[in-house]
């Protein structure tokens, strides 16, 4: 009984404890971001491997899922006689939800875990202990590019993700399934709006992006430095980071759109 | 490692991508080219009962989107809905005698204000009002009347035919 009680203790204060360190870092994270701007290579590089090389499977998802969405669409709508409302269907779908959504847990499976993986190397071969020994601080040098680089990749694959799973549902509305094209656009651009809809999957985005990068990195840069710590710590990354981006969508959803 | 030149450009190209798919998301999905407010200028309109009309509902005359609902408020004064809309400046001869009504587009469709010129020879201009209004259709009125009216000449049709028979024989 005692031993239980122990034990619940203990993974209730290791829970507190990384979660105040993980705010912790954060905040060192943020302060390391303004010297990042000056070293602008840096950045650079990390675009490259966060946002350019997850460009290719947010770009096939996206076809893939605006194709789905126009044929699931499409099937619903023809029995209310209403096919011409299927470019509303899909781009208020895309744009307020599957966008940033999946779009984050794209971004959080492909480049989460790499962060994470990569940063828990570093610190398992000791390199991050080296930097320190250089008077080169591993957070300024090393976590706050890549978490510079997944807060603005983010919004750009999600913005990605969402037009061109427009242009998917467009390809099977109009181009497979006989849609009128000009209803398409027309009632789509007549029901989504700039402020509600699409800046508002904007922020959404943003907020995703800020919460897998700073899970991954923290992840990574808090593992326990041995191969199976880091195997470890990239599963984490991957199933925190999903569980927290659907969880915040709730609240920011709620947030954002109760009223209409 | 790549050379740093490619990865440059692949960068540039991501970023511009991504801002060209941010672009097309607001011109092409988006109702920002079909009208963007702002320019016009605002005239309201009291209405008994708005049913369920909403900001950013769409204002036409002739079925042509001239404008949208800014705001809605209740007047406690006159118990009256005040619908502010908002008429782009393209179309400034609008004559002030115009009647506002509330319809509905389609069978299940979002409600929408129409206006119909009247023969006024001024022109609505900004801080106008429109005078003339229709309220929206509330089903369970029209219902309600319809069965109103239905009960209202119900008993009286036996008694018409009975006064017809009643009257036969005097004549």
């Amino acid at each position: 009984m005692i031993e239980v009680l122990r034990r619940l203790g203990r993974t209730g204060l290791q829970f507190f404890e990384r979660l105040g360190r993980g705010h912790l870092f954060l905040g060192y994270v943020l302060l390391g971001v303004p010297e990042v701007l000056s070293r602008f290579r840096l950045l650079v590089a990390q675009v490259w491997s966060v946002g350019v090389l997850s460009l290719v499977i947010v770009l096939v998802s996206g076809v893939f899922v605006g194709m789905v969405l126009g044929l699931q669409g499409y099937n619903t709508l023809v029995d209310f006689n209403a096919e011409e409302s299927l470019g509303v269907v899909v781009a208020l779908s895309l744009v307020r939800e599957l966008g940033p959504v999946v779009a984050a847990l794209l971004f959080a499976g492909r480049a989460g875990s790499a962060l994470t993986a990569e940063i828990g190397l570093m610190k398992a071969t000791e390199q991050l202990a080296g930097m320190e020994m250089m008077a080169v601080d591993p957070l300024r040098r090393v976590v706050a590019p890549r978490f510079l680089a997944g807060l603005l990749s983010m919004p750009l694959l999600a913005a990605i993700f969402s037009a061109v799973g427009v242009l998917g549902g467009w390809f099977v509305g109009v181009g497979l399934l006989g849609v009128d094209d000009g209803a398409f656009w027309s009632q789509m651009q007549a029901k989504v709006d700039l402020h509600d809809d699409i800046l508002n999957g904007v922020i959404k985005s943003v907020v995703f992006g800020i919460v897998v990068t700073w899970i991954a990195v923290f992840e990574g840069y808090d593992a326990v430095p041995t191969s199976e710590g880091v195997g470890r710590a990239t599963t984490r990354t991957v199933v925190h980071s999903s569980l927290a981006v659907l969880g915040l969508d709730f609240v920011l959803t709620a947030l954002m759109f109760n009223d209409i | 490692m790549f050379h740093s030149k490619t990865v440059e450009i692949g960068v540039g190209l991501f970023v511009a991508l991504g801002l060209a798919a941010l672009f097309m998301l607001a011109m092409k999905v988006s109702n920002l080219s079909a009208f963007s407010g702002g320019d016009g200028y605002q005239v309201t309109a009291r209405f008994q009962n708005i049913g369920g009309l909403k900001e950013r509902a769409p204002v036409t005359m002739s079925g042509v989107r001239v404008g949208r609902v800014k705001s809605i408020d209740f007047d406690d004064q006159s118990y009256q809905a005040l619908v502010t809309l908002d008429i782009d400046s393209r179309w400034t001869r609008i004559p002030t005698d115009s009647t506002a009504s509330i319809f509905t587009a389609g069978l299940l469709g979002e409600q929408y204000i129409a206006l119909e010129a009247g023969g006024e020879e001024q022109f609505l201009a900004e801080g106008g009002e429109l005078k003339l209004t229709q309220s929206a259709l509330v089903l369970e009125q029209l219902v309600g009347q319809f069965l109103f009216s239905k009960a209202a000449e119900g008993p009286k049709a036996p008694e018409g035919s009975k006064g017809g028979e009643a009257a036969a024989p005097a004549r």
